[in-house]
């Protein structure tokens, strides 16, 4: 399984269970809603300070999204968390047809996204969810970079009237740098300028797409790094100023195609047409760790470096 | 088609006292409900009669005797819910909220036409009294779970009913939602299940066998009653609060005639989505008004 974060890298769960227990505090109406998922979800501590607030349904993932979304018809706020593989794929229905068409108040935290559980597989990888869910009208899609992110994420999520999705990763992450500290649903943050090349990264690929423009400044390329962590709605106005550099490189824990870097070539096709490389998974991960995956499948400051390398010498 | 004989109701919004007269009351209801439902399934080309038929009963005696609801206030916190989980079978559910006042009874006039909030099924989002979108079968029932845990965690007095489809219990979320609320104990909670016996295109148990039904849904913690589902006295006393268990949830089995009161459609898997014809329209009107019986 998967070691614990070293020092000075966090596991974004801690972030976002510490969130909903502030937030549960605060507003009696926030619940938590399982699929016997307690433990990889983090929430034993929410059980036991607020145990008629946690429901757990058992492993019945339909039945899950489902009853969330009663609890918000009922005046609750759920917090419906699982393993993003089976939360998604699984209730994939119910998100479109009990959340999103009916505009429930449910709020979606698929844990443990991308390839985190490595060597588990693809049935527990969860590379296609983004993609999945920005197809869906109405589902706000959020892919949080690091502890401080998540933990706004949450908050936004709370104080959206309507249904969310929160990927959160389990994958270790730096604490970002920041000049300012703000978070709005659908707005992207520019983490470096640059005009040579853009970098459009999200969760847990951000920290490497500032690395990897680190080393790039020191080969005299200025790159642009923006951290789109709402994939829905997206912010077009970053998509344009990143196009107008000539030169887009996106990576993402996930598939590019349909994911981030679909959304942003789709964006791009039509109003600012700018070539691009896409780094995420091709398809079904082999058999290795998450760390092995991600480094294997250019998911890293190297892979972003090449990418960048090779499509400004195609310019 | 638009046959708005409201004359033909009796005291829209208004619980009779004595229970003879609230069930003659909801005998009312149900009788308008078939007509119009007809005439709207006509005039838009399309529809489902049968299991709107089959519905028609249990509907009316929800709307127009058990449910506490305020139309003018259809987002009440303390709402009693219905949720129809079979949500193809809107000609019953749009003309139980029409006559109960959730939107002008006129509206039943656009019924599938473009443009229209009365969708081939329902949509909370812009039509008032839907709790909940259904369609895809097997998605209402776990929402009221969830809405029957709400309740249970605020210790609330609210009531939740689930109108399912017999056909629909072949899908494996309603076994998930059932298990969790046998496991919950929520006795705020009754599913009624409308026992057609037939599913789109065939008997349930040539189908997949559901029966023993019964036996099902009380090994999965639940107090069961059977009813006719056309017995409007039998349907007000099953939804009666003083019967209701105190530590479980309740399941009605209601025993329905698919197409129920119109000779031609009744038993016939083949007015699932039938349309009838001008003719076969107006023997079914006289049909209704003659309360012809099984």
């Amino acid at each position: 399984m998967i070691p614990a974060a070293p020092a000075g890298l966090f596991d974004c769960r801690d972030a976002y269970v510490r969130t909903v227990e502030e937030l549960a505090v605060a507003d009696d109406r926030i619940v938590a809603v399982v699929n016997d998922s307690i433990g990889s979800s983090k929430l034993g501590k929410f059980r036991d300070r607020f145990p008629d607030r946690l429901v757990n349904v058992g492993i019945a993932e339909q039945n899950m999204i489902g009853v969330g979304a009663g609890l918000a018809n009922g005046g609750k706020v759920p917090f419906v968390s699982g393993a993003s593989c089976f939360l998604t794929a699984r209730a994939m229905e119910q998100i479109k047809v009990d959340c999103a068409y009916s505009r429930a108040n449910v709020k979606l935290c698929g844990i443990s996204s991308g390839v985190a559980y490595g060597e588990l597989g693809a049935t527990h990888h969860s590379i296609e969810d983004v993609a999945w869910l920005r197809a869906i009208d109405g589902l706000v899609v959020i892919v949080p970079a690091d502890p401080w992110q998540t933990a706004a994420a949450i908050r936004a999520a709370a104080a959206h009237d309507g249904p969310v999705f929160v990927r959160i990763s389990r994958m270790p992450v730096p604490e970002l740098a920041r000049s300012a500290a703000i978070f709005t649903i659908g707005k992207a943050e520019v983490l470096r300028e640059g005009g040579d090349i853009a970098i459009v990264v999200n969760g847990t690929l951000v920290h490497h797409g500032l690395a990897a423009a680190a080393r790039l400044a020191d080969a005299g390329i200025e790159a642009r790094v923006v951290n789109m962590a709402t994939v829905s709605p997206i912010d077009t106005d970053a998509i344009a100023a990143a196009a107008a550099t000539g030169a887009i490189v996106t990576a993402e824990e996930g598939l590019a195609k349909g994911g981030l870097g679909g959304a942003i070539a789709e964006y791009c096709a039509e109003h600012a047409p700018v070539r691009m490389r896409m780094l995420g998974f091709p398809g079904f991960a082999p058999t290795g760790s998450a760390a092995w995956l991600m480094e294997r499948t250019g998911l890293s400051a190297d892979g972003i470096v090449q990418a960048a390398h090779d499509l400004l010498r195609t310019r | 088609m638009g046959e708005s004989d409201a004359a033909m109701r009796s005291g829209e919004g208004v619980r009779p006292d004595g229970f003879g007269a609230r069930v003659s009351h909801v005998a009312g209801q149900a009788r308008w409900m078939r007509r119009r439902l007809l005439g709207m399934i006509v005039d838009a080309g399309q529809g489902h009669p049968g299991g709107d038929l089959s519905a028609t009963d249990i509907i009316a005696s929800l709307y127009f005797d058990v449910l506490r609801i305020d139309a003018a206030n259809p987002d009440a916190p303390d709402r009693d819910r219905f949720v129809m989980s079979k949500g193809h079978c809107t000609g019953a559910l749009y003309t139980a909220l029409a006559a109960a006042g959730f939107f002008p009874e006129a509206e039943l006039d656009t019924y599938l036409k473009p443009g229209s909030r009365l969708n081939g099924h329902p949509n909370r989002t812009y039509l008032p009294g839907v709790e909940t979108n259904t369609g895809p079968l097997g998605h209402g029932f776990p929402v009221g779970v969830g809405i029957a845990v709400a309740g249970q965690i605020d210790r609330a007095d609210y009531r939740v009913f689930v109108l399912t489809g017999d056909g629909e219990l072949q899908e494996g979320s309603m076994w998930e939602a059932a298990m969790f609320a046998g496991h919950r104990a929520l006795s705020n909670l009754t599913v009624i299940v409308d026992r057609n016996g037939l599913q789109q295109g065939a008997l349930t148990e040539d189908t997949n066998t559901l029966e023993p039904l019964g036996d099902k849904w009380r090994a999965f913690g639940w107090e069961v009653v059977g009813v006719d589902g056309h017995d409007h006295a039998a349907l007000l006393a099953a939804f009666d609060d003083a019967v209701l268990p105190r530590n479980k949830p309740r399941c009605i089995i209601a025993t329905t005639v698919k197409g129920q009161g119109v000779s031609y459609m009744q038993h016939q898997a083949s007015w699932h989505h039938g349309v009838p014809s001008r003719d076969q329209y107006d023997l079914a009107l006289r049909e209704l008004e003659m309360e012809i019986t099984r």
